[in-house]
């Protein structure tokens, strides 16, 4: 149950932070976010690692390799777009 | 040692949160994308020393593989491929979530023919909606690379078919909950879900395909959560409640910038995906547009005093913005006070059309999204309108049995006289034709865009 607490209130942690980002930045804020729910990862590595063998195992590793592209990729091509975003010096 | 973890798992959830808050301004939002790589390599940092994980071999091959893939695409990705780039991202975290819940499954159900039925529903909400996520993104890149066809796909008995194989999924959900030893029901769950995914995206029109991104990105967000309940970890739970919101608010914003319903987007099988080319003029016009050289155009344009740019999808298929930026720089130069207006749908995701106007160069203080300047069109001098369409239409507030009425639009027509490049008078994706093209304030240059805003940039060189 306290879970559920917790999904709830992200969710309306999410709601408030979310709603300020501008239009200008909705695509990197895409992608961005993107790269956080390659989170699993966290899931994956223990589940890929935990020395169990068998199905799991393999199924594991396959959703490491899964996650880190999200991750790895996700973070990196934000970095790329929000690099670009630049104000004319004068 | 297991407070330690939960503390670091605390504060890169934090991270995220902060992350997340840093993106409200452009000037900040570089190093709130780094906040984040650090939460995410806090929490990976901190779950390789956690004493569950015996072998580091299958770990290492995983992520120097995935590391190596996702570098490579994030590095060579043109900008206007954005979308479909995000929406195999996408892909790859929800296949993630259903990987990593089936695997639980699969360490737990040897001991225990009891199981509880709180976890076998996280388990398989986990698997459902990671599966749908990982295929629904495929067709969603599939129809955005255009390997797959654009317009809708639909065939008879598609919303039963769809229903059917939903309750098939919970039949299967109530069998496994009764014999949880047996993995078939899992199994058999994962491959249904996954056809879901696909049945649930071919029906929608590769103009939809905005919507569906952001709706996509909002279940890889909410796949982590269930993940999360599955593993029992906070920081799952809370990383994948931020992206779903995140989703939720991107497909709102798209669905209302297009004057559709969600459940209209999703099921309705709309639009072509043709464009300009396939929407003919419908009946032959009568009325006659101002049409004005390139020469001409570029004398309106010194002679102006502001003048707002439109820019729509078109200007990045023509790959124009580099010039446009230069058209615009020269512009400026001779002291006219030259803007962008964004409309919330100008591109093929959300924000599209500011990254690619960002790789040009273009300033950001000079775009404008839509509530910002609509109010500004009336003061000013030109209003020039490249690849753009129904996003200017006045028929969206005019006509009422008009597919675009009620659609937010920007006020071009507002401004003291209009340009547009276009190829023709062809109608845009909702086939309704545009009667500002024949309003007598409004100049009509023909052309394709990158070569007609060449001209312009050349011609105000010259003068």
């Amino acid at each position: 149950m306290n879970e559920i607490y917790v999904f709830v209130l992200a969710i309306f942690v999410g709601f408030e932070v979310i709603s300020k980002v501008p239009p200008l930045l909705h695509t990197p804020l895409m992608s961005g976010s993107n790269a956080i729910s390659g989170i699993t990862l966290v899931g994956a590595l223990i589940s890929s690692g935990a020395g169990h063998g068998g199905l799991g195992a393999v199924i594991g590793t396959l959703a490491v390799v899964c996650a880190t592209i999200n991750v790895v990729g996700g973070f990196l091509v934000t970095d790329r777009m929000l690099e670009m975003f630049k104000k004319k010096e004068k | 040692m297991q407070t330690l973890v939960n503390i670091a798992y605390l504060l890169a959830a934090v991270l995220f949160i902060l992350g997340l808050k840093k993106l409200s301004s452009p000037k900040t939002a570089r190093a709130g994308n780094l906040l984040a790589m650090i939460g995410m390599f806090l929490a990976v940092v901190v779950t390789l020393l956690d004493r569950q994980i015996v072998d580091f071999t299958y770990i290492l091959i995983g992520v120097v593989v995935g590391s190596a893939i996702g570098t490579v695409s994030a590095m060579k990705v043109q900008m206007t491929a954005m979308p479909q780039m995000v929406a195999l991202f996408n892909g790859f975290g929800g296949a993630a979530s259903a990987l990593v819940a089936f695997s639980e499954y699969e360490f737990s159900r040897p001991t225990s023919n009891q199981m509880e039925f709180s976890v076998i529903l996280n388990i398989i909400l986990s698997v459902l909606i990671g599966m749908v996520t990982f295929t629904g993104s495929f067709i969603a890149f599939a129809k955005l690379q255009r390997i797959m066809r654009g317009p809708p796909m639909v065939f008879a008995m598609q919303k039963p078919a769809n229903a059917l194989i939903f309750l098939a999924v919970i039949g299967l959900g109530t069998a496994m909950a009764w014999d949880p030893a047996n993995n078939d029901f899992l199994l058999a769950i994962l491959l249904l879900a996954g056809v879901l995914g696909v049945l649930a995206v071919i029906p929608i029109g590769g103009a939809d395909m905005p919507v569906v991104i952001s709706l996509l990105n909002s279940y890889s967000g909410l796949a982590a959560s269930a993940t999360g309940f599955v593993l029992h970890n906070n920081m799952l739970i809370i990383s994948g409640a931020l992206v779903g919101a995140s989703g939720i608010i991107l497909s709102r914003i798209m669905c209302k910038a297009m004057n559709r319903s969600l459940a209209n987007v999703l099921f309705a099988a709309v639009g072509t995906d043709g464009g300009e080319t396939a929407a003919t003029g419908g009946a032959a016009e009568t009325r006659r547009a101002t049409e004005y050289t390139v020469e001409d155009a570029a004398m309106v344009l010194e002679n102006a005093q502001s003048v707002i740019i439109v820019p729509g999808y078109g200007l990045a298929v023509a790959q124009a913005q580099h010039v446009l930026h230069e058209m615009e720089a020269l512009l400026m130069k001779r002291g006219v006070n030259v803007r962008y207006a964004i409309h919330p749908v100008a591109g093929r995701m959300p924000g599209h059309m500011n990254v690619l106007l960002a790789e040009a160069n273009v300033s950001y203080d000079l775009l404008f999204e839509m509530d910002a300047i609509n109010d500004d069109f009336q003061n000013t001098d030109v209003a020039l309108v490249i690849g753009a369409n129904d996003v200017i239409n006045p028929a969206a507030r005019l006509k009422k049995e008009s597919p675009l009425y009620g659609m937010p639009i920007l006020n071009v027509d507002k401004a003291k006289s209009v340009m547009i490049v276009k190829r023709s008078l062809a109608a845009g994706f909702a086939g309704e034709d545009n009667d500002l093209f024949f309003d007598p304030k409004t100049m009509m240059v023909f052309g394709d865009a990158k070569k007609i805003v060449m001209e312009l940039a050349h011609a105000l060189k010259a003068a």
